[in-house]
């Protein structure tokens, strides 16, 4: 079976600095976003236990995509789906799940098709869901626990109040939570080998996509929201109490 | 002109989208629908608040099959004659809204915790680079799919709405619901607390919560956390993870014990009217969005809040 993982490539979030309200980007390394790591390793869980699965690694985004994805490979992916084209870095949800979905296109035999539940940087919850509709699949997001039997997927969903168990026919779209696995760190050896493995690069014309969109997002302005805080650093747990009882923050 | 459409599966957030569909139509003039499926008592509910609702019964629709309820949604803004769709950004709205915006091939903005109209122009505020920023933007264009955050805008009130029925068609499904367990949580929502008491990696063992659990007791707070807490080590339960991934709380006091501060953390407490920071390393992060900074060990100031409290 062929399981596809849908990743962003974004950057490393934990380096960016914020200079004047405005993040810098310069010189941060670019990634895989945290939830979408989740969602490998979820694949590769699958395999092991199925045994004969390809796990695909999909990505679309800029040209650097072809070294970010050999921390997938090394992840445990076998091989690389990349569309690049410089302006997919920072695209727009819909482009990028039209994008993909035109890739998983042009892979035979899709089985499952893995999305982490939100981007790390933008967390807009909003390709499986968009890539689900385009291939008309079923979808099912926030999954924590998938099983495969034969042509169907139990999947855990879980909401803010409750978790359903649900039977999915393949194939399908599902997007999961963090909680699904700790991605693995891959060791050393697989490091090495993740250059050797096999990639395919496509690019927009290659999928018959066109620059054009419809209701574009357009974002006006990006900046760290303003902190005013006291900053007022205490000795002790007493003297702690007494700034706090005197602001009326505690009883007593 | 087009039509504004709310629909939320929960009727809290519903009369919050009613609200928020309000504060647009007061600018823009639209006029308001509200969809309602498989939920006659949600119909009422918006209805009594002055809600136009177009109520779908569609007793084969698996409401768990999020592809199909967007599917019943779209089916509502081409009827209806509806441009902008206001959906609610809980889990389930989330799944909605990238469906039903492909399904109509709208822009679509998810998490807004923001709405002003400018010009006509619907300009939403959320979180982006992992909530290391607020981005306003906008959708250039009549399609617009905008899922607003729990809590960014009251529940509505108002009289002499309407009820009237929709008929839509609904395709065979893929999903089967085998189960539903309800969470089997305490039930305490850390967003509506008024005090939270946090801890984070600083922690060393799961016992140690016993002193945090007590000191959040004594201030009337709740017990809170950062996401390793639960997720690697798994000591607290989801529900009490603060952040992008977690809760947005807003509490009038917050006291954030062993925590340094990462971003997708403070997102979820940078609305707290007062922020306490007790860390071991004076430089962290979190010490930067602090009122109150105690350059100490959580291990033995909590216990000594507690004497103090206690």
């Amino acid at each position: 079976m062929n399981i596809v993982v849908a990743m962003k490539q974004i950057p490393d979030l934990q380096q960016i600095r914020i200079s004047n309200r405005r993040p810098v980007l310069q010189d941060v390394p670019l990634t895989f976003g945290g939830i979408d790591k989740s969602a490998l390793e979820a694949a590769v869980v699958l395999k092991e236990s199925l045994g004969e699965v390809k796990v695909w690694v999909l990505s679309a985004g800029s040209e650097e995509l072809e070294d970010t994805v050999k921390e997938a490979l090394a992840a445990g992916g076998d091989e690389a789906y990349l569309v690049i084209d410089q302006s997919l870095a920072g695209a727009d949800s819909s482009i990028i799940a039209q994008v993909l979905a035109a890739g998983i296109k042009q892979l035979n035999d899709v089985d499952l098709i893995l999305f982490g539940e939100g981007s790390g940087d933008n967390y807009s919850g909003q390709v499986g869901a968009r890539v689900a509709r385009l291939l008309e699949l079923p979808l099912v997001s926030y999954a924590r626990d998938i099983k495969i039997d034969g042509d169907t997927a139990q999947v855990v969903r879980v909401l803010e109040d409750c978790e359903e168990v649900l039977e999915v026919k393949l194939p399908a779209v599902i997007t999961v939570l963090s909680d699904i696995g700790e991605p693995r760190i891959p060791s050393v050896t697989q490091i090495l080998k993740a250059g050797k493995k096999p990639k395919q690069t496509a690019e927009l014309d290659d999928l018959g996509i066109s620059a054009g969109q419809s209701n574009p997002v357009i974002t006006l302005s990006n900046l760290a929201p303003e902190s005013n805080r006291k900053r007022i650093v205490v000795k002790n747990p007493v003297e702690l109490v007494e700034k706090l009882k005197s602001e009326n923050l505690i009883g007593g | 002109m087009a039509k504004i459409l709310i629909y939320s599966a929960k009727d809290t957030l519903a009369l919050e989208l009613l609200s928020a569909a309000r504060l647009i139509a007061g600018e823009t003039g639209a006029e308001i629908v509200a969809l309602t499926i498989n939920d006659d008592d949600q119909g009422r509910i918006l209805a009594n608040v002055g809600a136009h609702v177009y109520r779908v019964n569609a007793p084969d629709l698996v409401m768990a099959d999020v592809a199909a309820v967007a599917d019943v949604i779209a089916q509502g803004v081409q009827q209806l004659g509806a441009g902008v769709v206001l959906l609610s950004s809980d889990r389930r709205g989330k799944e909605l809204a990238g469906s039903v915006a492909q399904f109509i091939e709208a822009g679509c903005i998810t998490d807004i915790s923001a709405i002003q109209v400018n010009n006509g122009r619907i300009e939403c505020q959320r979180n982006a680079l992992g909530g290391a920023t607020v981005a306003t933007q906008y959708i250039e264009g009549d399609k617009q799919v905008l899922a607003i955050a729990p809590k960014a805008f009251p529940a509505a009130s108002g009289e002499g709405g309407s009820i009237s029925e929709l008929q839509i068609t609904v395709k065979p499904s893929g999903i089967k619901v085998r189960e539903t367990k309800t969470k089997d949580s305490d039930s305490v929502n850390i967003e509506e607390a008024a005090v939270i008491v946090a801890a984070g990696q600083g922690l060393r063992s799961k016992e140690d919560l016993a002193m945090v659990e007590a000191l959040a007791r004594s201030l009337g707070g709740v017990i809170a956390c950062s996401k390793p807490v639960a997720t690697d080590k798994k000591w607290l339960p989801e529900d009490r993870v603060i952040g992008l991934s977690g809760k947005q709380c807003k509490p009038d006091l917050a006291l954030l014990f062993g925590i340094s501060g990462q971003v997708q953390f403070t997102v979820g407490i940078r609305d707290a009217k007062t922020i306490v920071a007790v860390n071991t390393d004076e430089n962290a992060t979190i010490n930067q969005m602090a009122d109150y900074i105690l350059t100490a060990d959580m291990h033995e100031v909590i216990p000594e809040l507690n004497r103090l409290l206690g």
